[in-house]
């Protein structure tokens, strides 16, 4: 990850999986024992872990460890997806897994905003239409689907059907600032006047202004 | 839209600017740091050779990772040692005020945070921590962040937001002995849907939620998130007041408690404030309340049937199943008797001292069921040594409770503390999600702190209401 701008995220174009049920809660998508690391690297096999193994580490039934979705890029998931603990560590999971996007009928907010930080987009569609598209990734595992961040629309067979995606979250893919440190950071000055207009922000808490 | 609320006030007076994203760059007031989510953080500023920007309003503490008996260092789990310094490491390079073992003061990040004054009305609080919710109860707004937002706060002191919408839930009568602001909280919940606040800051209000103490307040404020709101609050008066008063923070301090209160009286929401909508619940009619499920949603009133899948709302009904299946219990029964293995009172949700101390009252002169493994976990090492100088860890070790150091424990099995197999707990912590407490097969059973103590000494769920007098001999 560079300082300057970020990547540009107007679509995502790969093959669907699809991972079933609502209130999937991020202690599914990563269970805590897995977070006993200092860095990000080498979380994705733990991504559904709980739900992938046994206590013998034998594999169950589970969309990740099916063969056809090994490729996959694109989750279709339903109903507040995500919710939980604010774990970062999910939506890192999961990217390393090999997520660029995800497509459900609704997210908790903490994990749709660990996902931006990530370039992750995470649109949302009625629950008819994350059914239809979890069916018709069940049927066609290698069927291209298209996530178009910017027109609002996921395009699968001879289906398009629209989407929402929040408006930041829009144009922060889309004009590519999803990336916000440096954006910020611009703005030292202002932040600190700020600081110093608080009454509980005492001087000597404020840092010394500096050259760039 | 809102208008004049609590969280119009602050926010106003913590925006930055407008994004080109239409976000807001809003100031961050204090931002409270752990060991699990912050390494990561400051691994991307090393990265990026960006430097913390604002030390002086960072605080740290270590709290998942750490043992709960055996504290020496280092520690037995390499991993758990690994973080601990890396975090260390991290405080020191960055010049930021850290609450150690050693220092007395370490504990569950938002049990410290309010018990030295550092948590303050009228804040912007931030920590890589879904239950930072938990210091709205000050009339702060706090709120739980990811890994790369933790980065930019570090970096730049600010975080980008969108606005939110407000929901006020106004909590009305008086609640009955023997029910709780868990219950309340539990209670909100089971109402609106553990995905009814996404998109809201919620607003606690009402004669019920203002004559709990801060306690009971932060027990509420904590369970925000899991009701899908990210952020929520009470507006600070005089309980707020008398609690910072005898804080470190101001207790040789009062000019600055004097000056700050004009701030904190400031941004109450104002007497004509609009709200997006208003939820009004009757806290007279609330009794004990317990899960049955796996979602913190998934909750009845302790003499209520469990309910039919098919009886609740087409979208809940396969989740609903799914739990009843996962915890064995079948819909017409009600939870009362159901076994359990361990008890387990601690958490950032119920692990202060008046947490204790009412859980003492139950246990005092009573015996932990010989099937039951029953552990207290103190929310800091301060209210550890507070419960002590009282007697209370007498008590509990009496009535056959382990007594152990302060840290998240067993509330999601970070450490050595977790369930095995399919051992059920009732637990006053916050989530009942399949595998929180550390075994996939676990079942938890959320309760107050009252109803943990009670089902420790029968072995069962039970009514805390019903157990019969202790009669001393």
């Amino acid at each position: 990850m560079s300082d300057g701008p970020a990547d540009i995220v107007e679509y995502v174009s790969g093959t669907g999986i699809p991972v079933r049920g609502n209130d999937i809660d991020t202690d599914q998508i990563i269970p805590a024992r897995f977070m006993k690391v200092v860095t990000f690297d080498g979380l994705g096999e733990f991504a559904f872990f709980d739900q992938r193994f046994d206590d013998e580490d034998n594999q169950k039934e589970h969309p990740f460890n099916e063969p056809q979705f090994q490729n996959a890029n694109i989750l279709v998931v339903n109903n507040n997806f995500g919710c939980g603990s604010s774990r970062e560590h999910a939506p890192q999971a999961l990217m390393r897994w090999g997520i660029d996007a995800v497509v459900g009928e609704s997210f908790a907010e903490i994990f749709a905003g660990n996902c931006l930080a990530l370039g992750i987009p995470t649109v949302t569609v009625s629950q008819e239409d994350a059914e239809a598209l979890q069916a018709f990734v069940d049927e066609n595992p290698d069927a291209e689907i298209d996530v178009d961040v910017a027109a609002e629309t996921v395009t699968y067979g001879d289906k398009t059907v629209d989407v929402t995606v929040d408006d930041a979250q829009r144009k922060a893919l889309v004009e590519g600032v999803w990336d916000t440190t440096a954006l910020m950071k611009a703005n030292a000055n202002a932040v600190r006047e700020k600081a110093k207009s608080l009454p509980y922000i005492q001087d000597h808490e404020v840092p010394a202004v500096k050259d760039d | 839209m809102s208008n004049g609320t609590l969280y119009d006030n602050v926010w106003d007076k913590h925006a930055v600017t407008e994004l080109p994203t239409g976000q807001t760059q809003l100031f961050i007031g204090l931002h409270l740091i752990h060991e699990v989510t912050s390494p990561q953080a400051f691994g991307m500023l090393r990265e990026r050779g960006l430097e913390v920007a604002y030390p002086k309003r960072t605080h740290a503490t270590v709290d998942h990772i750490v043992p709960t008996a055996d504290q020496s260092r280092p520690y037995g789990d390499s991993a758990a040692e690994e973080m601990m310094s890396e975090l260390e490491q991290n405080v020191r390079d960055s010049g930021i005020v850290f609450d150690d073992p050693t220092t007395g003061n370490q504990g569950i990040v938002h049990v410290i945070g309010p018990e030295q004054g550092i948590t303050q009305p009228g804040m912007t609080i931030v920590c890589g921590d879904s239950h930072t919710s938990t210091h709205g109860a000050f009339g702060a707004l706090a709120f739980g962040i990811g890994t790369s937002q933790i980065r930019d706060v570090l970096a730049t002191g600010t975080v980008a937001m969108e606005k939110q919408k407000v929901r006020k839930i106004e909590v009305t009568g008086e609640l009955s002995a023997g029910v709780t602001a868990k219950d309340i909280i539990l209670t909100i919940i089971r109402k609106l849907g553990t995905d009814g606040g996404v998109g809201h800051v919620y607003e606690y209000a009402g004669s019920a939620i203002e004559s709990l103490g801060m306690e009971g307040r932060m027990s509420i404020c904590n369970m925000s998130i899991e009701g899908g709101a990210r952020a929520g609050y009470v507006n600070p008066d005089e309980t707020t007041y008398e609690w910072l008063k005898n804080t470190d923070a101001f207790k040789d301090n009062p000019e600055r408690f004097e000056t700050l209160k004009t701030y904190w009286e400031s941004i109450r929401s104002d007497e004509d404030a609009e709200y997006d909508d208003v939820v009004t619940i009757d806290g007279s009619a609330i009794e004990p309340v317990v899960t049955w499920g796996t979602t913190p949603g998934q909750g009845i009133g302790i003499s209520e049937p469990i309910p039919e899948p098919e009886s609740l709302s087409p979208e809940k009904q396969e989740t609903a199943q799914r739990a009843q299946k996962h915890m064995r219990v079948n819909p017409g029964e009600t939870m009362e008797g159901y076994n359990i293995d361990v008890a387990f009172l601690g958490s950032c949700t119920n692990a202060r001292l008046p947490d204790l101390r009412a859980a003492a009252e139950i246990i005092k002169g009573r015996e932990v069921d010989p099937s039951v493994r029953a552990m207290v976990v103190p929310g800091s090492q301060r209210v550890k040594a507070a419960a002590e100088a009282e007697g209370l860890d007498e008590i509990f070790r009496e009535a056959g409770f382990d007594w152990r150091g302060a840290g998240c424990s067993m509330c999601l099995g970070m450490n050595e503390d977790q369930l095995e197999g399919d051992e059920a707990c009732a637990s006053s912590s916050n989530r009942n999600f399949v595998g929180r407490q550390g075994s996939k097969d676990g079942r938890t059973i959320l309760m107050s702190p009252l109803m943990v103590a009670a089902a420790a000494v029968t072995g069962e769920v039970t009514d805390v209401r019903e157990l019969e007098e202790v009669v001393s001999a």
